[in-house]
């Protein structure tokens, strides 16, 4: 848009800002079907009336603030971003995907991998002879290095054989979820002292987690029974996130993988390895998806569940939405899905606190994509709209 | 023998069908991620009118006839599902992908939402009930008869009806998309709508149809998947069946050929490894897989391994429709 002669200046004559307000507007619209869906449920439901209706919507959109007194939204909020974490990072890995014109619907499997490999140097490294710290950034890298080669699969499928990258992720997916629980089954890794026999030993029985700085024990409140999962990992995630930013707007590699995603022959034309764009740009993916597992299994306190070869992690699907609703906006990414979070939590203190149950806000967070689809609508009709008013005003002069 | 061909048709034929039902909203240009969320719902509602019905008990004496109107429910519930991706895509022109994964979000959110509120739980069981006589009748609305003969027994006997009806839709849906004046102008709009535009065909109207019949076959996929393969329990998921199908779909090159072969190959190879540990292959009563002492995870990954070996050494010939995923613009040339 050109910005020159225009009477007044709007703030819709920035892409950006219409970009914005577009996505503001599907939020909104995300939640008024909400709204309606819950007034419609009090209309059929005699236990509930429009009063509950009212209340529960706002219980939603308070998310964590929806949960009673300062200890409980505290120790939710913690817990909310720490488990952004995860969703972060897969959002990212399906964004940088997209900006190089590649679906990458192999964020679960990469997922996986990287939970396999972070798990597995985080139990075998002793920690009476290293120290913790440096195991747990081995553990880490491994994880992530995990994920970059999973990625790297579809990457090489797609840009050396031509071959479609969904139906690749779509197998390395299926065919990692088996891996991963073949590596596991009958592993020393399996949680056997405290008879969790489904669930892979938290990484703290080796005496690695992340870093908390105290956050955990601040996240918990005054509370003596729930201890918060907060720690370092979502700061870690979000400078990823400006890392990746700067990557893809200030660097020649970044430039060049934009270049391939806008368009393949003319990249190639213009002297660009377009083949090693591919492959590199899949293989970044994966290791972000992996990141994502890799802070989440490394927190010390969760149980991963390796029998996982009937179903993928959820979190690996959702990082599609998470890209989508940012636009694949690296920096957006770090709000859309905190902000999803936020929403899950609104939606299980609904469940918990009423007769609703909290699929409401899942629900709702689908409208909002849905409507997010209509992005482009919206700013083209914005753009009319200013430009039926300028000329309007050139009419008047 | 015959136990192998009936179990890999019990896996290959949801995958069949929703196969088909990609390749029919993708060869009319639009691309169909959401068939996932398609299956779900359309497992969804047919479960929901299938256990409502069966409250009666002469629907439960005519097991078929409520297992066809069951599948007619799900095809009709499909195809207005995919309503709401047609329209934002062929309409609004919105980004096909998010369009569509928005709907893989919305399906599972509102069966649960709905099953929750109606049963408390979070799964719908539609398994045993009473017939008029008193007769405990389960769900596996099966054709069994004890005198069919031998070659009637290899076809029939355990079967799903849904099996012969699904391979029937199959052939005449591929027969109308090769074969008559709509299929081929269907066809013309996934490959280059300003010329099919230019000789008078109504693109939009024929984006429509394309993704219509391809809701409706999601919607009767997700619902032999849900009634055959997971015994009768719709849970809000259908283990991922709607992506790898889109697999299948791109496996098969996009045609109706290619697509039963990838997922007969795939439904073949499924089925071994559910079945290996009891498979006697030559009748000595040597089970000769279960010496090779593999984990159940090595058979399961082998179908995917297969794709994967398969598209490598086939890859190239991809024949994708050129504007899948492209909104119809007019203007642009």
């Amino acid at each position: 848009m050109s910005k020159k002669t225009t009477p007044k200046k709007n703030i819709f004559d920035n892409a950006g800002a219409r970009s914005a307000f577009a996505s503001l507007i599907a939020i909104l619209g995300g939640f008024l079907v909400g709204f309606i869906v819950l007034v419609l449920l009090a209309l059929f439901n005699e236990n509930i009336d429009f009063f509950d209706a009212v209340d529960g919507f706002f219980r939603i959109l308070a998310g964590p603030f929806s949960a009673g007194n300062k200890d409980n939204i505290l120790f939710q909020l913690g817990n909310m971003l720490f488990n952004s974490t995860p969703l972060l990072l897969t959002g990212l890995s399906v964004a940088i995907a997209f900006k190089t014109g590649l679906f990458n619907i192999g964020a679960p499997g990469q997922y996986l991998m990287g939970a396999m490999g972070t798990l597995i140097v985080a139990h075998s490294i002793p920690t009476t002879v290293v120290p913790p710290a440096i195991v747990w950034i081995i553990a880490l890298l491994t994880g992530i290095l995990c994920g970059a080669i999973w990625g790297a699969i579809p990457g090489f499928f797609k840009g050396v054989l031509g071959v479609n990258e969904v139906i690749v992720c779509i197998m390395t997916n299926w065919i990692a979820a088996n891996i991963v629980s073949w590596v596991f089954k009958d592993s020393v890794f399996i949680n056997v002292a405290e008879t969790k026999m489904n669930f892979i030993k938290k990484t703290s029985a080796n005496g690695v987690s992340t870093a908390t700085f105290g956050l955990d024990k601040f996240f918990s409140g005054s509370s003596q029974y729930s201890r918060s999962y907060m720690d370092i990992s979502i700061f870690i995630a979000i400078i990823i996130a400006i890392v990746i930013f700067i990557i893809l707007n200030k660097t020649t590699f970044g430039y060049e993988l934009k270049a391939c995603g806008y368009n393949k022959n003319a990249s190639k034309y213009a002297g660009m390895n377009e083949k090693r764009n591919i492959i590199l740009s899949m293989a970044i993916a994966g290791g972000l998806a992996a990141c994502g597992a890799a802070l989440w299994v490394l927190n010390g306190n969760q149980d991963f569940k390796w029998e996982v070869y009937q179903s993928l992690p959820s979190d690996g699907f959702n990082g599609i939405p998470v890209a989508l609703l940012a636009n694949s906006n690296p920096i957006g990414v770090v709000f859309s899905s905190i902000f999803l979070r936020y929403i899950n939590v609104g939606g299980s203190n609904l469940a918990a606190q009423t007769d609703f149950n909290e699929y409401v806000s899942q629900l709702i967070i689908a409208i909002i994509i849905y409507f997010a689809g209509f992005s482009r609508y919206i700013q083209e009709a914005m753009i009319r709209l200013r430009a039926g008013r300028k000329n309007k005003e050139k009419e008047g002069k | 023998m015959v136990f192998l061909i009936q179990k890999t048709l019990i896996f290959a034929i949801p995958l069949l069908i929703v196969a088909l039902a990609g390749m029919f909203a993708e060869r009319s240009g639009i691309i169909n991620i959401a068939l996932d969320g398609i299956m779900i719902f359309g497992a969804f509602i047919g479960a929901v009118f299938a256990l409502n019905i069966r409250k009666i008990p002469w629907f439960v004496d005519h097991n078929q006839l409520t297992f066809l109107l069951a599948m007619l429910v799900a095809m009709l519930a499909g195809a207005v599902f995919s309503l709401l991706l047609s329209f934002s895509a062929i309409k609004l022109k919105a980004d096909q992908t998010i369009g569509g994964t928005a709907l893989n979000l919305l399906a599972p959110a509102i069966s649960l939402f709905l099953i929750k509120v109606f049963t408390g739980q979070d799964m719908l069981e539609m398994q045993t009930v009473r017939n008029s006589a008193g007769e405990v009748k389960d769900f596996g609305f099966v054709l069994l008869n004890d005198n069919l003969g031998p070659i009637g027994r290899v076809l029939f006997d355990k079967a799903y009806i849904s099996t012969f009806i699904a391979i029937a839709l199959f052939i005449i849906l591929s027969i109308f998309m090769y074969k008559t004046k709509t299929g081929l102008r269907l066809r013309a709009c996934g490959e280059h709508p300003q010329a099919a535009d230019s000789v008078g065909i109504n693109v939009e109207k024929m984006r429509y149809l394309g993704t219509t019949i391809s809701g409706a076959l999601g919607g009767l996929g997700g619902y032999i998947y849900i009634a055959t393969v997971a015994n009768g329990t719709a849970t809000g998921a259908v283990a991922g069946m709607g992506f790898l199908a889109i697999a299948i779909m791109i496996f098969g090159n996009w045609n109706p050929i290619g697509i039963a072969f990838g997922s007969l190959l795939f439904g073949f190879l499924k089925c071994l490894g559910v079945v290996y540990s009891n498979l006697d292959i030559n009748g000595d009563g040597v089970y000769a897989l279960t010496k090779l002492n593999l984990p159940m995870y090595f058979y399961n990954m082998v179908p995917y391994v297969v794709v994967l070996i398969v598209l490598a050494f086939s890859a190239g010939k991809s024949r994708a429709p050129k504007a899948e995923g492209i909104p119809y613009d007019k203007g642009q040339r």
